[in-house]
Order: structure tokens, then sequence, then C-alpha cells
């Protein structure tokens, strides 16, 4: 009995190689994914799948996924994938750090590394380039698309997200810049720490103090709402043909939902589609050519969305949306 | 006649002058500050309803949550001379099965109802599995609901997958902003009622004295026929109730739920209230009216930091000096200073009387 079941496994592991050696003589592109699980955050899920649909093989490629939030597992996974002879290796990783050795590894095996989401601490050498975000950029596309309004005057209720997060800061930075140099006014400036109930508290406080306000500016979108409630129920009006400007970011749906409805009038998003950009530099790799674009680190930043609920579609709802 | 009524009062209940101290500090504070801080004034919301509005309101009302732990929070303290600090998870987690339930259908009463009666049980069964680590087998409140605070919002999160599910009803927002034509916010009215059945619950039951005896002497009450491992059950069943209330209230205010910050920190406000309250936390006697007044002391301090427009990274540190001033004053120490001083005086007062009368 076990002689047969030794049979069919080797069997059946000589069948997958066979069907290894096919899939490659297919000439298709082989990736390995190392990146965080898709339950960590909207944000995760949306890029997960972002990476799923385009290295897909439809699209030329051969893609294996491995997924997880400690920084050894992902330092294996990615150790297999090199041994495994991928064409190229995409890492998100968990920890900045511990990577250098992998990395030269995957160096010598002539395989090109692409680092996507998070920065690594090593050697610009060691990688073909990094897609990254800008934390700060979002907070100035938002703030840039603010004075693009041309308010007579800006009075703004500036809600903000547990103070010394990545998200936070590069919310916050462009403005207090503003707030700085005069051209907007600080009604009210507090952390909610991302509360939702919080932000509400917040916004009732201002309105009760009677100082008028035309612009909140929410560092995400739990926290717009709840600034949001607290105007509802003090009969101010907001949105689109409002008399308070609404901004929020991260882009989840039922957010952009509002945008559509004229409730908000603008969300930001810190952009979790990078495997466009990535995809596009292996063909080019694969084709010969250079890669273009990139910073001194080697590093291109991607560019990050803003929606304005006079434009937003429907579409870019579907396309762009996190969650359900 | 008047004022020896008065400090027969206080003499009585001397552990709610701390609390009482605290919400006049802050009242005289702002009115100092700025009189219009009270003001209460009649506004129409954007549903074309006449709503209650100012300081005052938002204070009852945001304190809404934090008032009704506290409440549970003081019997689990008193019955087990411990804290529970697992409050805020538990609230997610009932809040979690709320929205699961109304969700996962039309949203109408029934499902309300089914929603409320169902998170209500998995927040007692919550409770229970915590009661029964501290009263079965003695392990330190504190560290038996560690585990509940270390992994319910990840429970939370399983329950409804999706980083903030959101809803839209108007019965949900009736639940937690105004019923339309009730100028007062619904989470003031959900209190008031809390309160009374807890009340009602006293007045007609044995629980009080029971939870009093179970944390000042377990050995004694147990002599007396009362069994101090069902009574500490229950108050923990009994902050369940409280949790599950509370997630509902804070889930409904903005029709949202995020697992990762609905009532995020509540349990340290919740302990401290009862602190505040004048219960002594390694148990035993206990005033409900104390935390009470306490909850709605810490959230005016809240309030009253954001009117005065504290920078956002300072307001933790003006929050805590004003805490250290109310635990000191309601500290032992500074109690029998002021008691021997007091008793000083009066011993005074007889000496002269005394003398006088021997004149």
């Amino acid at each position: 009995m076990k002689k047969v079941i030794t049979l069919i496994l080797a069997c059946a592991m000589i069948f997958t190689m066979l069907m290894g050696t096919t899939a490659m003589a297919a000439d298709k592109i082989s990736v390995g994914i190392v990146n965080n699980p898709p339950s960590e955050s909207g944000y995760r899920e949306a890029n997960v799948n972002d990476f799923i649909s385009v290295f897909s093989e439809e699209n030329g490629y051969e893609a294996s996924f491995y997924y997880s939030i400690k920084n050894d597992e992902q330092l294996s996974a990615a150790r297999q994938f090199i041994t495994d002879g991928v064409d190229f290796l995409l890492i998100s990783a968990a920890e900045t750090t511990g990577w250098d050795a992998v990395l030269k590894d995957a160096q010598d095996a002539g395989i090109g590394v692409f680092l996507f989401d998070r920065m690594l601490d090593c050697d610009p050498s060691l990688f073909e380039a990094a897609v990254v975000s800008d934390m700060a950029q979002e907070g100035t596309t938002a703030v840039e698309w603010l004075k693009s309004l041309e308010l007579p005057e800006y009075n703004v209720i500036h809600i903000q997200g547990a103070m010394g997060s990545d998200a936070q800061l590069g919310r916050t930075g462009a403005l207090d810049a503003e707030f700085e140099a005069g051209t907007m006014k600080k009604v009210a400036q507090q952390t909610a720490t991302w509360d939702e109930a919080e932000a509400k508290k917040i916004v009732e406080a201002a309105i009760n103090s009677k100082e008028p306000f035309n612009v909140i500016y929410a560092e995400n979108d739990g926290m717009a709402k709840g600034a949001v409630a607290a105007l509802d129920e003090a009969g101010i009006t907001h949105g689109v043909n409002g008399d308070v400007v609404i901004m929020g970011f991260d882009c989840n749906k039922w957010a952009l939902r509002e945008l559509l409805a004229g409730n908000w009038n603008y969300d930001g998003q810190c952009s979790p589609f990078q495997a466009q950009v990535i995809s596009d530099m292996i063909q080019k790799l694969v084709a010969g050519e250079a890669i273009e674009g990139l910073n001194e680190n080697k590093q291109i930043i991607s560019v990050e969305k803003g929606f304005d609920a006079k434009t937003i579609t429907e579409e870019d709802i579907a396309t762009y949306g996190l969650g359900e | 006649m008047k004022i020896k009524k008065k400090s027969n009062f206080f003499q009585n209940n001397s552990q709610l002058l701390i609390p009482f101290i605290a919400l006049i500090l802050l009242v005289l504070f702002n009115l100092f500050r700025d009189p219009s801080f009270f003001s209460i004034e009649m506004a129409t919301n954007n549903s074309g309803f006449p709503v209650l509005q100012g300081n005052l309101i938002s204070i009852l009302n945001g304190a809404s949550e934090l008032v009704i732990l506290s409440m549970g929070m003081t019997l689990v303290t008193a019955a087990s001379g411990g804290q529970d600090i697992s409050v805020g998870a538990l609230a997610a987690i009932a809040g979690s099965v709320f929205v699961k339930i109304i969700k996962s259908g039309e949203i109408n009463a029934g499902s309300v109802i089914l929603g409320f009666i169902l998170c209500c049980i998995v927040a007692m069964i919550f409770g229970a599995f915590n009661g029964m680590l501290v009263a079965c087998f003695n392990i330190q409140p504190m560290i038996a609901t560690l585990i509940l605070f270390t992994c319910g919002r990840s429970v939370a999160y399983w329950i409804n997958g999706g980083a903030t599910p959101t809803f839209t009803s108007g019965l949900i927002n009736a639940i937690g902003s105004f019923i339309p034509g009730v100028p007062i916010p619904t989470p003031i009215i959900i209190v008031v009622i809390v309160g009374i059945i807890f009340a009602l619950v006293f007045r007609f039951t044995n629980l009080s004295l029971y939870v009093q005896t179970v944390g000042i002497n377990k050995g004694a009450a147990r002599l007396n026929g009362i069994n101090p491992t069902l009574i500490k059950l229950l108050s923990f069943v009994i902050l369940g109730i409280c949790c599950a209330i509370a997630g509902v209230i804070n889930v409904s205010r903005l029709s949202l739920i995020n697992h990762e910050t609905i009532l995020i920190n509540i349990e340290m406000d919740a302990i401290l209230a009862v602190a505040i309250g004048g219960n002594a936390l390694g148990g035993g006697k206990f005033k409900l009216v104390g935390s009470i007044l306490g909850a709605y002391a810490i959230q005016m301090l809240t309030t009253t930091l954001y009117a005065m427009k504290v920078p956002s990274t300072d307001i933790k540190a003006y929050k805590a000096i004003v805490i250290i001033i109310l635990v000191v004053i309601g500290s032992p120490v500074v109690k029998d200073a002021i008691t021997k001083s007091r008793l000083r005086r009066a011993q005074r007062k007889q000496a002269i009387a005394g003398g006088k009368g021997a004149e």
C-alpha cells in the first residue's frame, strides 16, 4: 500500500516538474512577490489586489505570492524565490533592516529586485528601483487643491491623526506651513487619534466657540465623517453647495460615495497602486532598455491621487476606492 | 440650620466631596474664562428638527459611553478589588456583533432589537469569561482582563472583516444622534434610563449590599451565606451589558465601526472616573453617583481643553496635571489631614463655647 502511495506521489511530483518547465518554456516572466498580508488594512488589501491583477498570466507573468507580517518569514520566502530561480523579485518588507544578504544573493543569481511601498535600509546598488510613497506629497496635493478653490478666506478646523504617525506627519506638514505663512487661519487644530467619535467632539467644541470656519481638514475618512455628523446636528451645511468645505483622506469606497453625493468636497489618497509602474519597468528591462525617471536613491515617488467632488465618477470609485 | 444639614449630607457621603469639588472647580474655571461657555441654545439640524446645542449638551452627550462603562466598572471594582481593562475591546466586539446583525439584512426595528439582544448576550458571555478567571481562578482582575484587552479588537475585526463597515439608517441615527422632534441627544436619554435601572436594582435587591460585603471581606460574606464567586461573576456580567450598550451607542453615533479606534483608551478613563468618584480601588464600599460625576468631570475637562485651544501635542500633559491635582486631593493622606483640622477646629470651638458657658 505504502509503495503505491509513494509511486503516486512520485508521479505527481514529476508531473508538476514537467508542468513547471512547460510554463517556463511558454516565455512567461516569472516574478516572486513578497508582501504584507491583505488583512493588515484596507490599504494593503487594495495593494495586494493590484499586484494580483497586474502580474496575471494574461499579462505574460508567472507570479508567486507570499504574505507575512514578520520579517524573518519574508526573508526565508525571498530566499526560496531565489532558489526557485525567478526572474524578478518584488518586495514590500515588514521591516527596513536585515535584507542586505538576501539582496546580494539575488544580485549574484542575476535576479532583478524591485522594492515597493516601503523603502529598505540598504545600498541602492542592490536593487533596480523602488516605488515608494512620499507622505508629505499627500498633504501638499490636498493643500494645493484647497488653495485652487480661491476662497475669500480660509478658516480651517484641522483634525489630526495619532500624533507622530507617518500619515499624520505627512498630512499635517503642508497645512501647518500655510498656518505659519498666515494664508490660512487655524480655528482649531486637535488630534482625535483617528477616533471618529472624538473628531465629532472636537468639531462640536469649535462650533460652540462661535468662531467662524469654512474648511474642515480631517486626516482620514472616519474623522471627516465624525466632523460632518457634528455639522449636521448643528444645522451647518457642507459639501459642494454648502458653507463648509470637507476634506478627508484614504479614499475608502464609502467616503468616495459621499463625494459623489456632494456631501464632501475632497478625498486624498496614499496610493496603494504600484504594480503597473513596476510592470512597465520590468518590460523595459526585458526588452534591454534602461529604466528612466529614477531619483538619486533609485526611487520613483508614486503619484498621489486626490478626488474632487465635482469631477469624481462611479468608475473612479470602482477603480481607486478601498474596502467594500 | 440649613448649613448644618448640608454638612451632614457631606459627612454621610464624604466620598462624593471630591467629584463635586472637581466639577465645581471646572465649572468656575470655565465661567471665569468664558461666561458663555455653558450657554445652551435651540438650533435646527440639517434634517430640519429643533435640537439643543451648546458645550453643556456636548459634555453630557459625549460622556455617555464613559458614564455607562464607569457604572459597571464601579461594581467590578467594589466586588473584585480590581479593574477590568478590557471594556474598550469588549465594546468593540459588542459593536461589531451589532453591526454584523443589522447589516445582514434590511435595517428595521426588528433587526436593531435582535442585534442589540445578541450583542448583549455575546458581551455577557465575554464578561462571564473574565469573571470566571477572576472569581473561580483567583487571577488578578487586571491580568485576567489583559487577555481580552489584547485580542478583543482582533476578534471584532474577524466578526466583520473590512476596515470600516458603514451603514445608513434613520433608525440608527435616532439611537446615536437625535430622535426626530426630540431636542435632547438620545445617548443622554439612554444614560438616564441605564441610571434608573441601576437605581431600581439597588432599591429592590440586595445586590449593592452583597457586592460591598464581598469586596470588604470575602470570608465573612461566605459565612453569612453570600456566594462571593457568584457575586463577582455577576458584577463582570453586568459590566459586559454596560459594554454592549456603550458599543451600540458609539457605532450608532456615526453609523460606522472602526475596530481599531472605537472607544480606544476608554478603560483608563473609566477607571479614572471610579477613582475620582472617591471609590476605593481596592474594593468594598462604593457610590455609583461618585463615578458618574467623575465621568462627567473627565469629559468636561477634555471639552474645556478643546475650547481653550490647547495644542494637540500638549493636550495629554494638561490633562495629566489636572488629574494629578484631583487624585492628590482625593488621597487618604490629604483626606485625613482635612478631617483632623476640621476636628481640631470643632474642638476649639467647643472649648471656647465651654469657657463662655463657665463664665
